[in-house]
């Protein structure tokens, strides 16, 4: 009996949580928010759904603890996804909503700065210092 | 009673699939397309475990770790594809 309590309230949590990421990445207004909301909502919510499944099948041990490795991957892995793809459009040149106020990155991370910094360390940092100053 | 409970569930992620797909359609860049991908996998983990609660078969819980992983892959790979592309 408890055990369904838990497990309806974690898979309404994490379906909440779910549902508002897809509808923040339907409605905000450039990529870096949609990432922000696809990647930091979701894993929460999927998190919750993980839990409450981890819950509902703890008869059987194994099937328990692999939920709960898949929650431990899912936290560990969307962060870094997220981290490629916003740099990913940022060095494609994706731009930023017209009422951001401020972007520091402005000029020291395109695609050519982040060559010269392959071809040679020191004249890669000076190119970006003279982009940044 | 908790089975059609959890297939309710599994009709409302059906929604938030639906809601996302309108961005993979209109995205302005591939980028965002990528973060629906990214996206859709991780609804896809959720739609999984609902469904393994509303027939009672663990041995779904088990596809949770598959989609994860290709998931994951599959966003680091495009992303590197789209700066490889924006580099050249």
């Amino acid at each position: 009996m408890i055990r369904d309590i838990l497990t309806i309230a974690c898979l309404l949590i994490g379906t909440f949580f779910t549902v508002v990421a897809a509808l923040g990445v339907v409605r905000f207004p450039d990529l870096y928010m949609r990432m922000s909301a696809a990647t930091k909502s979701t894993t929460l919510g999927c998190g919750f759904m993980l839990l409450g499944g981890a819950i509902y099948f703890s008869d059987d041990f194994g099937v328990t603890a692999r939920a709960i490795a898949v929650i431990g991957f899912v936290f560990l892995t969307a962060p870094v996804g997220a981290h490629m793809i916003g740099r990913a459009g940022y060095i494609s040149g994706a731009k930023l909503w017209n009422k951001s106020v401020v972007n520091e990155l402005e000029g020291r991370y395109t695609a050519t700065a982040l060559r010269s910094g392959d071809e040679d360390e020191s004249g890669g940092s000076e190119s970006v210092n003279q982009a940044g100053s | 009673m908790l089975s059609s409970f959890a297939l309710g569930i599994f009709t409302v992620l059906l929604l938030g699939v639906v809601l996302s797909l309108g961005r993979l359609v209109k995205g302005p860049k591939m980028a965002d397309r990528v973060v629906v991908i990214d996206l859709l996998a991780t609804i896809g983990i959720g739609m999984i475990v609902a469904y393994a609660i509303a027939t009672d078969e663990p041995v779904f819980m088990d596809v949770t770790a598959i989609i994860g992983i290709v998931g994951f892959l599959g966003t680091i790979a495009f992303a590197y594809y789209l700066q490889r592309k924006a580099d050249d």
